[in-house]
């Protein structure tokens, strides 16, 4: 029976062989036929030699988690060969270069090979060693084109708009693409059972990850001053931003920046020009890894106790220490949340899409500027360095943005006292006033350092005390201003939270579960600190799981520790591989609690 | 500690500026330093330059690190916003508040254990980035508020107040920034006012990264026979180089100095800077040069002051990003949100 925009092909290549623009170029044809796809990069923490991964989940279902289980493997690396035929399922596909016939390693027979001559069509077509190299990948891509039916319009344009400018590039992209169809045409069964076909599913939504997502999303939300450090897998985000901001941001007349980009010394330093920039009333932000939130935990120290506006992207990678720089976890929540000595707490939010993470960053600047402190938004390496299918990014032409409680020249001059830290509204928030003002009023000295009212150094025990409650008093008024959780809930026995990337294989997941007998309310979590609806949701529910990608149930105990709830109210589902967590282990992990414990399901399945 | 607050009465005999201010108001909280210390005399000598260049207090900003020099802003320019942040990290602080408002005269304040240690990586990279500003460094060789351990710049061989003589190499913040490439390079002595108020003058009024480093006598643990940056060793080994005196366009000051001995350079600005040579073969406009002098010179246990190095047409960050005319923090909706029709091609780039 053929099936239709449902599959998992992976293709394995060595790193630096050019591999990933021809991937790339697969996805996104599909996605141009109207398929809904996610991609998968899972690269090694190198530049040349190494195997590298690239996955693209197909699915008109719109499933985009990842499944471990591969239908169509591209197996272009000898070192990873064996591993690679080991990965697919029975009865799925393995693309192979047949020039040195059929390798003892393809042991299996229950996966049927699809020899291909690829270097030896090569071989005989191009003679610059590296085309040689590149155009591997391009003959695959043609092969692909016709075992999987792929339009090949839509290929061979994607190929003259890449290379616009580049008119010599073109023709023998091409030929190579025709080559590999060709063959497939000539000598194999095409096309396969699992095809693609023109879909009406995608609507106007976008293909794009989370960085550039993000990087929009400062853009659009007034940010002037990137600072940031090289490192995985952030670095995008920083250079997405100076390539959207060099287009949007420039003056066609004047040629001014309507921004500053300033690579920095280090993630200490990154930081100290946002809060810089934030303390002299300019939108900054910084972009890193947990690695960087290590080192910057100094000064989020600072922005906490002196108050003062800062955007940070973390985009996660695992961890500890160096860990796996280019895998994805989950694993900064707790050392973002608490970041730096002392009594120290800090706004975080949660994108799981890049919709989400260009709203997000957008919206970060305003609550840095209305709750006078730095946000963190955690994104991780899974969303923000992979390209899926995302609602299209939406702007309101009317909106203002907030920000916060800053004086002016007039107001100084119709006000009769002015306290820095004074909390006028009840709201814990004081007014600042910027650096320049005014000529004789509402100067005042920032300073990591304890203060009163009126930001004169102070160790007086009250007056201390007085400002720490304050600061609490607007940890309160936080839960006003970010975002609640997003909660579906039918009064069910039952209910799952997850957060960030965990919330890709949910409706997957969710449907599976519900073939099971079991159907769960569900609970996505969009900041920290919680609102009261996140309470509320746990008190309900009999039963609660939390999907999370880090060992130590991180976002759990951060719950339990903030919200006083018993460690035990909360069933953990941790996985921290480094790969981005799929729909069978949730659902694995949620059957096996369902067996243990011997809860009854909704209706009977037979096993 | 308890302080008196200066009475805010205005002396008859208080001289105004051209903008009808008072070095009243050029003047901050009073000091909690020690009595002696040499980073009040700093902090007075700013006070009296920005006095003398009629700038507004307000339009300064003041940034510094932490340590007893970091906690200088507070003592000048009260009128002014000033932000006292983390230890090392005022260079990174400052950059990004001159990029968020260029409008502004930003004075950093740092000290040699804040600059020459903890900071020393921030210090290299903000002299690389060329940020417009007066970097100050009140140099005492000692880490005052810790009561009195080595800082990097003091000099092998120098003793602590117990007699125990430092047995590492000191950092010359001075050699540094000639190296990495700072416009203005100075070093002058806290207590030589004549010399450094001219030079805090023209430090403010070079666009692009000025630094200063004055030698700042720690009263309470580097100032005792053994000790090289004390008042006595400094006064007995100091070599002036070259004086800065800065003339604004509109001044018409004539300075007495004896021909021959004074040059006078056009500032961009219109303003004149009169250097004053002491040694007829020193050029200040020769990076190399001034390197060179101030090894040689600290090899025989001499200080040069005065202004080492002064390029005249250097650029600054702002130049470098291409930023616009109106500081970044003052651009708003309609100068920064391209908007929806604008995301509309956006979304369109990624089908």
């Amino acid at each position: 029976m053929t099936s239709y925009n449902d599959f998992v092909i992976r293709f394995a290549n060595v790193n630096g062989s050019g591999s990933a623009s021809a991937n790339g170029m697969f996805a996104k044809a599909l996605f141009r036929m109207g398929i809904p796809v996610a991609s998968r990069n899972i690269f090694p923490s190198n530049i040349q030699g190494l195997p590298t991964w690239f996955e693209v989940r197909v699915s008109e279902e719109e499933y985009f988690g990842r499944r471990s289980e591969v239908d169509i493997m591209v197996a272009m690396n000898a070192e990873t060969f064996e591993q690679d035929v080991a990965s697919l399922r029975s009865g799925g596909y393995l693309v192979y270069d047949s020039t040195k016939g059929r390798d003892p390693k393809l042991a299996r027979d229950d996966v049927v090979p699809i020899g291909v001559p690829i270097s030896r069509l090569i071989l005989s077509e191009f003679t610059d060693p590296k085309q040689r190299q590149l155009f591997k990948n391009i003959v695959y891509l043609g092969v692909l084109t016709s075992l999987l039916n792929i339009d090949f319009s839509v290929i061979t344009n994607m190929v003259s708009t890449q290379y616009k400018g580049k008119d010599e590039l073109i023709q023998p992209n091409i030929h190579a693409l025709e080559m590999g169809r060709s063959y497939a045409q000539s000598y194999l069964d095409c096309p396969l059972p699992i095809q693609v076909r023109h879909s009406e599913r995608l609507g106007g939504r976008i293909f794009i990850d989370g960085n550039e997502a993000a990087a929009l999303g400062a853009i659009y939300g007034g940010a002037t001053i990137c600072a940031w450090y090289p490192i995985t897998p952030s670095t995008s985000m920083a250079e997405a931003y100076e390539k959207h901001a060099s287009k949007l941001r420039v003056d066609p007349d004047t040629t001014e920046h309507k921004f500053a980009i300033i690579q920095a010394e280090d993630e200490l330093a990154a930081l100290g020009i946002v809060i810089g920039a934030g303390w002299n009333g300019a939108r900054a932000f910084t972009a890193t890894s947990g690695p960087g939130i290590s080192l910057m935990t100094e000064f989020l120290g600072l922005a906490y106790f002196a108050e003062i506006p800062a955007v940070l992207f973390d985009i996660q990678r695992a961890g500890p220490s160096t860990g796996m720089p280019t895998r994805t976890q989950q694993a900064d929540i707790l050392a973002a949340a608490y970041a730096s000595h002392g009594d120290t707490k800090h706004p975080l939010l949660f994108p799981s899409t890049p919709r989400e993470c260009f709203d997000f960053a957008a919206n970060a600047f305003d609550f840095a500027d209305r709750l006078q402190t730095p946000i963190l938004v955690m994104s991780d390496l899974d969303l923000g360095m992979n390209e899926i299918t995302s609602e299209a990014l939406e702007w309101d032409d009317h909106r203002k943005y907030d920000r916060g409680k800053v004086l002016d020249a007039d107001d100084l001059d119709n006000m009769e006292v002015f306290g820095r830290y004074l909390d006028v509204d009840g709201d814990g928030i004081g007014y600042r006033t910027l650096p320049g003002t005014h000529p004789s009023k509402g100067s005042f000295f920032t300073r990591g350092t304890s203060r009163d009212e009126y930001a004169t150094y102070t160790e007086d025990p009250d007056a201390y005390s007085k400002n720490m409650d304050r600061l609490l008093s607007k940890w309160e008024t936080a839960k006003t201003v970010l975002p609640s959780a997003v909660i579906r809930s039918e009064e069910r026995r039952a209910g799952i939270i997850y957060y960030g990337t965990t919330s890709t294989p949910m409706s997957e997941c969710l449907d599976m579960l519900d073939e099971q007998g079991i159907e769960l309310d569900t609970m996505r979590i969009r900041a920290f600190p919680f609102g009261p609806e996140v309470v509320e949701f746990i008190d309900n529910h009999e039963i609660v799981f939390m999907v999370e990608q880090n060992r130590d149930a991180q976002m759990k105990m951060l719950m339990t520790n903030e919200l006083d709830l018993l460690p035990s109210s909360i069933q953990s589902i941790l996985y921290y591989g480094g790969m981005s967590i799929s729909a069978d282990f949730i659902v694995d992990e949620v059957l096996s609690y369902y067996q243990t414990n011997n809860i009854p399901r909704i209706k009977v399945v037979s096993t | 500690m308890t302080f008196v607050a200066k009475p805010k009465v205005h002396h008859p005999l208080l001289q105004f500026n051209e903008i009808g201010l008072t070095r009243r108001d050029y003047e901050g909280a009073v000091s909690t330093l020690c009595a002696g210390c040499g980073h009040d005399s700093v902090s007075a000598a700013v006070a009296m330059a920005c006095n003398e260049l009629a700038i507004p207090p307000h339009r300064f900003a003041k940034i510094s690190g932490i340590g007893c020099s970091s906690k200088t802003p507070s003592y000048f320019l009260g009128a002014s916003h000033g932000f006292n942040s983390v230890h090392g990290r005022m260079p990174s602080v400052a950059t990004g508040a001159n990029l968020a408002n260029h409008e502004l005269h930003c004075i950093g304040v740092s000290g040699d254990g804040d600059s020459a240690s903890i900071g020393v990586g921030q210090f290299a990279h903000i002299v690389r980035r060329k940020v417009n500003m007066l970097y100050i460094v009140d140099n005492n060789g000692t880490y005052g508020l810790t009561k009195g351990q080595f800082s990097a710049t003091n000099d092998r061989g120098s003793t602590s107040k117990r007699g125990v003589p430092n047995l590492y190499s000191p950092i010359d913040l001075v050699s540094m920034a000639l190296q990495i490439g700072a416009s203005f390079v100075a070093r002058s002595f806290s207590g030589d006012k004549q010399q450094l108020v001219p030079l805090i003058k023209a430090a403010i009024m070079h666009k692009g990264f000025a630094f200063i480093d004055v030698i700042s006598p720690c009263v309470m643990f580097n100032n005792h026979n053994g000790s090289t940056k004390s008042y006595q060793y400094v006064r007995e080994h100091t070599a002036s180089m070259v004086d800065a005196q800065l003339v604004m366009p509109h001044e018409q000051i004539e300075i007495e100095y004896a021909p021959g001995t004074l040059k006078e350079v056009d500032m961009p600005d219109g303003s004149v800077l009169r250097l004053r040579k002491i040694s007829e073969s020193y050029d200040p406009h020769d990076r190399v040069g001034a390197l060179n002098h101030v090894q040689r010179a600290q090899e025989q246990g001499d200080v040069i002051t005065g202004l080492l190095y002064v390029d005249l047409i250097a650029s600054d960050i702002h130049e470098v990003l291409e930023t616009p005319s109106k500081p970044l923090n003052k651009l708003s909706e309609a100068d920064l949100c391209p908007g929806s029709e604008a995301l509309t091609a956006v979304n369109a780039s990624f089908r």
